[in-house]
């Protein structure tokens, strides 16, 4: 069963043995209105967590994507780079923004889960 | 005061409404050593007829071009701008609007810009154009900004024959920025081997370039693209591009121009128009606003500033640029101008031009001792004479004629380049100011 | 974020009219939509013949521009203008904009051929005029803020703010004391970080206090000898005064550090504050701005730098200095070991002198004003924007949220507060506005409050104009309150054009008219 973790700046990432995919949840989708563009790295470059991974554009807005996690990119969702309104409409599945080999299997342990996600989020106001 | 509606009882209401005895105490946070106790040391109000008087002696200490056999070009040109567009321009609703951040309200200067943008990618033969820049040379040294972007290379190669105030812009912009600037010498008339490596974020070239020579830079395009490299063109006549193969044609991959022979009077250098155009595939490194189509709720067409992420007011520190303002109501005579003269209009002003330079050329380059350097050209020369051309325009101004700008301006001490003057000639330029040229500068070589 | 939606439904309730015009309100298409192939709106002549010189780079394909004749060409931008709203038609209260009137003695002057038609490198004996011009602007300029020196050259407010770092980066060079931070306010205008990143520094945000002025705490906290400079904007972007600023520029000051200020708001001080007197180091201001060039639908402007002794000899080229009894232009940095003027410029910033019809304006607006009319000025927008504080704020019977409280300078900054629970964002009640016949104030900035609403009235409106904006405003609050959201969500109706889809012209740029282009649809 793939681990679910979610991060403060609204990213998900969903562990299966060394691999995990990433993307941003929900509520970051909403909170970033309509996407206009995504900007993705090329596949075999490092991410560090807690530094920028990727770039998501809404008309009037530009959020950083920050990496989770420490690995190295294996694929990158070409499907939101055509299309990113994907991601507005699929954020947890065909919205998903980039793959990566893990660093540490483990790095997940220290990240929300979904219910502490949900308070976190409830507690935005 | 003629500008300020409010009356003392006015003022005296509104006090009373805030709540204060005085204007002064809503200046109570301002410390005081800072506050001036009466008013500053400059003239008292003044209506206009006296500003009038005033400035119009100031402007009455100049020569105005027009009154004067005039040849002065190197990167600014006199043209005939027709009545029409000073008047559109004037236009309160264009004259005094602002930034077209709330389409809903300004559709009139939307679509005007980008029917600009139209314009300036098709004269430039390129695939997209922002909304305009400053000018030129700020338009080069964002050119180079971008290709550095795109390329991620730290050197950008310039010619020796680009205008030496883009060099000098370009430098300046790069300063602090790591980028290594190799800028060549200026040689007039002669090919120049430019180096690309694998550090090449871009070559510079102009054309035609500062002493007016024309070339074709296909060759170039097709080097700089083996080495990963962009090639970035810049155009300081922008008319040239009614008789000159354009930029795209060739393979530019950025083009940088001056717009200012379109729709804006000299001006003394400034306010001018930046030109700024690339491929589709960069849009998204482009400095400078962009403006785009789209429909509104009711499925009409209209227009919005677009790609706005790239800019300062959403990106802040990573923005491509920091621009803010661009050139509008410039860009708007531009529009104007380019849109009386159309394909037709634009097309024979051209050759105009070229047929002034050429009739120019022939007649100068006849006088003993001076020889044409150029091999083609579009409306502006250089000449090489017998003696510092400083000196030969000094004494044809005392005579009245505006004979051209010594190279020796931009290169005092380029002591191979002291001879040389650089004459423009543009459709402005009459028969009689032709014969006045010659007699003065026969007479000056004697 | 637009709040466009197809499903904001049929267009206006009146009937629709056979060509789509509405009275005086014209579709008009794109030049390109009207070509008569041939046709042209200027008369020339045909060229001589002659040797053609263009060395086998004579244009072959058609550039593909349409041809037009002047009635044509003169209709199609005068439909095109009345599209617009601008300060000619009413109030534009944008916030940090100074939208004030544009006097057209200024357009007279500007165009008088001694100036208009002059060419930047004509011989010197032929331009002493505008060279005069320009030095008397200058003087007006240091007068006004007490600095000694003031560079020209920079063509807009941005090119002054990089003009203002370079300097500053120069000046720390020079003394052999790199530095790589800049301490750049939360409500910074956006052109602030983005010009310190061309200068090749990191930014260091510093948060605001609870009274919306930099926290000074914050400030000493983050101050260190790796910073090179503070830019603050003063009146800030609130439309407060920095009131603890004397403190601030002794701090930066003694961290060894320069202070840069944003004169974007001089208009709050202008004729009654002495800016040198406060601390400040390079100070950039807005000729478009304060001293009433127009805007022209986003350009041009003209951003001189007023600086401190330290900073002038980096100022850039081209610099006019006296000389044998006249005025003569520097245009290349003086070499050798002995110097001389202009041998530590930074360069060039751009082509030729600077915004030479700019400063014909603002000097005519200068000199109309004088050291009485600016001082009022000054005084006049401090008033306005107040009067619009209590008439608009719900503390003193208004319907909007002040965001800090207290007296305001030259604009007074509100927040979404007051339309918790309405289901009306700051958007929506914006385009409301609209349709009541006024531009909306600046949105959603500064960022460093919710929803934020800046508004300038500036000194040239007069007062029974800001009694009818702060009742509309008011009334528009008061709907907004009684739940009446699809109203402002639908707004607005009245314009030209309705809201427009932003989305898709961000997913898919179209940025050009193409021949074969289809018209583009609303998405569905």
């Amino acid at each position: 069963m793939p681990t679910l973790r979610f991060t403060e700046d609204h990213e998900w990432i969903r562990q299966d043995g060394d691999n995990a995919v990433i993307g941003i949840t929900d509520y970051a989708q909403q909170q970033l209105g309509d996407i206009v563009y995504v900007e993705l790295p090329a596949p075999g470059t490092r991410i560090e967590a807690g530094k920028e991974a990727a770039i998501v554009e809404s008309a009037k807005a530009a959020s950083e994507v920050y990496a989770p996690v420490s690995g190295e990119i294996v694929a990158v969702n070409g499907l939101i780079a055509g299309d990113p309104a994907k991601v507005n409409a699929d954020p947890m599945g065909e919205g998903w923004f980039l793959s990566v080999k893990l660093d540490d299997p483990t790095a997940l342990d220290g990240l929300m889960d979904e219910a502490a996600y949900a308070v976190f989020i409830a507690e935005q106001g | 005061m003629r500008y300020l509606p409010l009356t003392p009882s006015d003022r005296q209401q509104m006090l009373a409404a805030i709540g204060v005895d005085s204007i002064d105490a809503l200046f109570a946070e301002v410390p005081k050593a800072a506050q001036r106790g009466g008013l500053v040391d400059l003239p008292l109000a003044q209506g206009e007829l006296e500003v009038e008087r005033a400035l119009s002696r100031m402007a009455a200490k100049n020569l105005a071009a027009g009154s004067a056999p005039f040849f002065i070009g190197a990167g600014a040109y006199r043209h005939h701008v027709p009545a029409a567009v000073d008047h559109l321009i004037q236009r309160g609703e264009f004259l005094t609007s602002y930034t077209p951040y709330q389409p809903e309200l300004a559709q009139g200067t939307l679509q005007s810009l980008f029917e600009f943008q139209t314009q300036v990618a098709l004269l430039t033969g390129m695939e997209v154009a922002n909304a305009s820049l400053y000018d030129g040379a700020t338009a080069c040294a964002e050119a180079v900004a971008m290709a550095h972007r795109i390329t991620r290379r730290n050197k950008a190669v310039l010619s020796g024959a680009l205008h030496p105030h883009y060099r000098e812009v370009c430098r300046t912009y790069a300063q602090f920025s790591g980028l290594d600037i190799a800028a060549l010498d200026p040689r007039p008339a002669e090919a120049e081997t430019l180096d690309i490596d694998s550090d090449t974020a871009c070559v510079v070239v102009q054309n035609p370039d500062f002493f007016g020579e024309l070339r074709d830079w296909s060759a170039l395009t097709a080097r700089c693209h083996r080495a990963g490299a962009l090639l970035v063109v810049v155009v300081t006549e922008i008319l040239s591009l009614g008789a000159v193969t354009p930029p795209g044609e060739m393979g530019a991959d950025i083009v940088a121009a001056e717009g200012q022979s379109l729709g804006n009077a000299l001006n003394f250098g400034g306010p001018h128009v930046g030109l700024f155009a690339a491929r589709e595939q960069h849009v998204r490194q482009m400095p400078g606003r962009l403006v785009g189509q789209t429909a509104d709720a009711d499925g009409r067409r209209g227009w919005v500033l677009t790609l706005s992420t790239r800019e300062q007011h959403i990106r802040r520190e990573k923005a491509t640029s920091n621009i803010c303002t661009n050139s509008g109501l410039c860009a708007l005579a531009f529009t104007i101008h380019l849109a009386l003269l159309g394909e037709a209009g634009v097309t024979r002003l051209a050759r105009l031009n070229h047929a002034a330079a050429c009739s120019l050329a022939d007649r100068l380059a006849g006088l003993p001792g001076i020889r044409l350097v150029n091999k083609s050209f579009f409306n502006e020369f250089s000449l090489r004479l017998p003696v510092p051309a400083a000196e030969i325009v000094a004494a044809l101004a005392e005579k009245g004629v505006l004979a051209g700008i010594p190279a020796s301006r931009f290169y005092p001490d380029r002591a191979d380049l002291a001879n040389l003057l650089l004459v423009a000639a543009t459709e402005t330029v009459t028969a009689e100011d032709v014969d006045n040229y010659e007699r003065a500068l026969r007479e000056a070589l004697r | 974020m637009t709040g466009w939606s197809q499903a904001l439904g049929a267009p206006a309730e009146e009937a629709p009219t056979l060509t789509g015009n509405r009275g005086l309100q014209i579709e008009e298409p794109l030049i390109f939509e009207q070509d008569s192939p041939g046709h042209c709106g200027v008369d020339l002549p045909e060229p001589p013949p002659h040797r053609g010189r263009l060395g086998a780079l004579e244009r072959r394909a058609p550039i593909g521009l349409p041809g037009l004749s002047e009635p044509q060409i003169v209709r199609h931008f005068t439909r095109l203008s009345q599209k617009n709203y601008a300060i000619d038609t009413g109030l534009y209260p944008l916030g940090s904009c100074t939208m004030k009137h544009n006097p057209r003695l200024n357009e007279k002057l500007a165009r008088l051929p001694g100036f208009a038609d002059l060419h930047p490198l004509q011989p010197e004996t032929t331009i002493q005029g505008a060279l005069e011009l320009i030095d008397t602007l200058a003087h007006w300029l240091k007068t006004l803020t007490g600095m000694p020196a003031v560079a020209l050259s920079p063509a807009a407010g941005a090119h002054g703010e990089l003009c203002g770092m370079m300097t500053i980066r120069a000046a720390l060079t020079a003394r052999g004391d790199a530095r790589r931070r800049i301490l750049v306010p939360e409500s910074a205008h956006g052109t602030n970080p983005a010009t310190a990143a061309i200068c090749g520094y990191a930014i260091d945000p510093i948060a605001a206090n609870a009274r919306g002025r930099v926290d000074l705490a914050a400030l000493k906290a983050k101050l260190g000898g790796d910073v090179a400079a503070l830019m603050l904007t003063n009146p800030n972007t609130c439309g407060l005064f920095e009131d603890e600023i004397l403190e601030i520029a002794a701090a930066v000051h003694a961290a060894g550090a320069f202070f840069y200020c944003d004169g974007a708001n001089f208009n709050a001080i202008v004729g009654r504050v002495r800016p040198a007197d406060l601390g400040i180091d390079a100070l950039h201001l807005n000729l478009h701005k304060t001293f009433s060039t127009p805007h022209g639908g986003g350009g041009p402007g003209s951003g001189p730098v007023a600086l401190a002794a330290a900073l002038a000899p980096f100022a850039p080229l081209p610099w006019i200095v006296h000389r044998d009894n006249r005025l003569t232009l520097v245009e290349q940095a003086a070499k050798g070991p002995e110097g001389g003027p202009a041998a530590s410029s930074i360069g060039r910033l751009k082509g030729f002198h600077g915004q030479m019809g700019m400063f014909v304006r603002a000097l005519g607006y200068m000199m109309s004003h004088g050291a009485d009319g600016l001082r009022q000025v000054a005084e006049d927008a401090v008033l306005n924007a107040n009067y619009l504080r209590v008439r608009l704020d719900r503390k003193t019977g208004g319907l909007l949220s002040q965001s800090f409280p207290g007296p305001c300078m030259h604009e007074v900054l509100f927040d979404d507060r007051f339309l918790k629970d309405t289901g009306v964002t700051t958007l929506d009640f914006a385009k409301a506005l609209i349709d009541e016949g006024f531009h909306p104030m600046t949105m959603y900035f500064p960022l460093v409050v919710h929803g934020a609403l800046l508004i300038e009235p500036t000194e040239t409106e007069s007062k029974a104009s800001l009694d009818q904006f702060a009742d509309t405003v008011n009334r528009l609050a008061a709907r907004a309150g009684s739940g009446d959201a699809a109203v402002f969500q639908a707004a607005p109706r009245l314009t030209p054009r309705r809201r427009l889809d932003e989305t898709a012209a961000a997913r898919k740029p179209l940025l050009r008219w193409r021949r074969e282009q289809p018209k583009r649809e609303a998405t569905k």
